[in-house]
């Protein structure tokens, strides 16, 4: 199985390589059209800035064939985000894939943003990405715009308010915590990720 | 020599596995190959480190600069955390939180109760060198917070290494002027100490170290205690 991890900049990259490593499913970073589009799994990854991450997409031609793309297509924090169609981060249009707009987390003293650390994490509907993983599980979220529940939610998680852990929609899923830093409820969702019809 | 480090590092590396699989939340990893005089250090530890763990790690020791922060980031750790260079150049939390974000920009404070008032101390890692750094820990917490560190790590000297419990006053103290994460450090013996300083100090977490190498605390015992005792923690599965 071929999985292509778009890059989109940012240095966090070498732990979802190492994710699938552990998986014993190699991954490639790239921003070839070619590659991604023959890819039999697409990740979007991301970390910084919405406008930055779209520029980076634009300026790589990506931004029709992510839309195009026929295949699962996992979106993973910041690349969640930059699937729905706008971002309140400066006010960003992202890709328009599936419904929503990126909010700024509340800020509160006992909640502050960003939001680091585990997070218990709820199911709200079935969907194979959470399969074998116990409802609540904790995942490692760092994040400071999340996107509100929607009728895509599969899973939820708190920070002041409710906001959607894990959405799907088509062939396009996502979820705003990093699975490749939550242990093995995270592995879970990868290998579940790599295991769609 | 090279052997000895090798089988060092060979230990970290089984070490961190380990920590990941009992559920441990997160590991630090003091660096103290790191040197002082600027010579170039071998950080291949830290691509094999990220490589065995599934869970976020941070690397504290011999970062003094933007490159320095972009090579340890880049090999796979998820943070940094600065101690002394940053009393010697605060604008240095600065950078490192405009370039890389606050979120994986730790401070590491190493501070000392004398006479009810707390400070700083720096260049600890070396006994012959460890000085007061003539700056109360709450201002220079206070001061590194608006500059953008993301998270802090208070080390309270007095108690470090003794296991008597975590300086939960002194915890307290710097909580009420620390908005974001703040972890405790030192002084860790027994499983109530830990209970002690999330309810008393009300931190975000609490760092160990030799209670956890000596397995003395086992970490998914420790969960369950804290767990039952009204503390929202990640228990292991």
């Amino acid at each position: 199985m071929s999985i292509a991890i778009i890059d989109s900049g940012g240095a966090n990259i070498a732990s979802l390589l190492y994710a699938f490593q552990r998986l014993s499913t190699p991954a490639e970073l790239t921003t070839d059209t070619r590659v991604i589009q023959a890819a039999d799994r697409v990740i979007l990854p991301g970390v910084g800035a919405a406008r930055d991450a779209m520029d980076r997409l634009r300026a790589a031609d990506l931004i029709d064939t992510i839309r195009g793309l026929k295949q699962p297509v996992l979106g993973i924090c910041l690349g969640m985000q930059l699937l729905t169609d706008a971002s309140e981060e400066e006010d960003v249009e992202c890709l328009g894939i599936i419904p929503g707009t990126a909010t700024k987390l509340p800020s509160s003293v006992t909640c502050p943003v960003p939001n680091m650390g585990w997070c218990a994490t709820r199911s709200e509907r079935q969907h194979p990405i959470m399969a074998g993983i116990a409802d609540g599980s904790y995942f490692y979220y760092l994040h400071s715009y999340a996107l509100p529940v929607s009728e895509n939610t599969i899973g939820t998680a708190e920070h002041a308010e409710m906001f959607s852990a894990v959405i799907g929609k088509d062939n396009f899923v996502a979820a705003q915590f990093h699975p490749e830093r939550s242990s093995a409820a995270g592995a879970q969702l990868l290998s579940n990720f790599l295991g769609l019809a | 020599m090279q052997f000895r480090n090798h089988r060092i590092v060979g230990d970290i590396i089984e070490l961190a596995r380990r920590y990941g699989q009992e559920g441990a939340d997160e590991l630090v990893f003091y660096d103290i190959t790191a040197s002082p005089d600027g010579r170039t250090v071998d950080r291949s530890w830290v691509s094999r480190v990220a490589s065995v763990l599934d869970i976020p790690f941070c690397v504290a020791g011999g970062i003094r600069s933007i490159a320095d922060a972009e090579d340890v980031l880049n090999k796979g750790a998820d943070k940094i955390s600065i101690n002394s260079p940053a009393l010697e150049n605060p604008g240095l939390i600065t950078e490192l939180a405009k370039r890389f974000g606050s979120q994986c920009v730790v401070l590491g404070v190493d501070s000392r109760d004398e006479n009810g008032g707390y400070f700083v101390y720096q260049y600890t890692g070396d006994p012959d060198r460890t000085e007061a750094a003539r700056r109360t820990t709450v201002e220079w917490v206070t001061e590194a917070q608006d500059r953008g560190a993301g998270e802090v790590v208070l080390n309270c000297m007095n108690q470090d290494g003794v296991r008597k419990g975590y300086d939960c006053t002194q915890l307290a103290a710097v909580r009420a002027v620390c908005q974001v994460p703040l972890i405790a450090s030192g002084g860790a013996g027994a499983q109530q100490h830990f209970l002690d300083v999330f309810r008393i100090a009300d931190v975000d977490g609490a760092l160990a170290a030799s209670v956890f190498h000596s397995a003395e605390i086992p970490i998914p015992d420790l969960k369950q205690f804290l767990d039952d005792n009204g503390i929202h923690v990640r228990t292991c599965t």
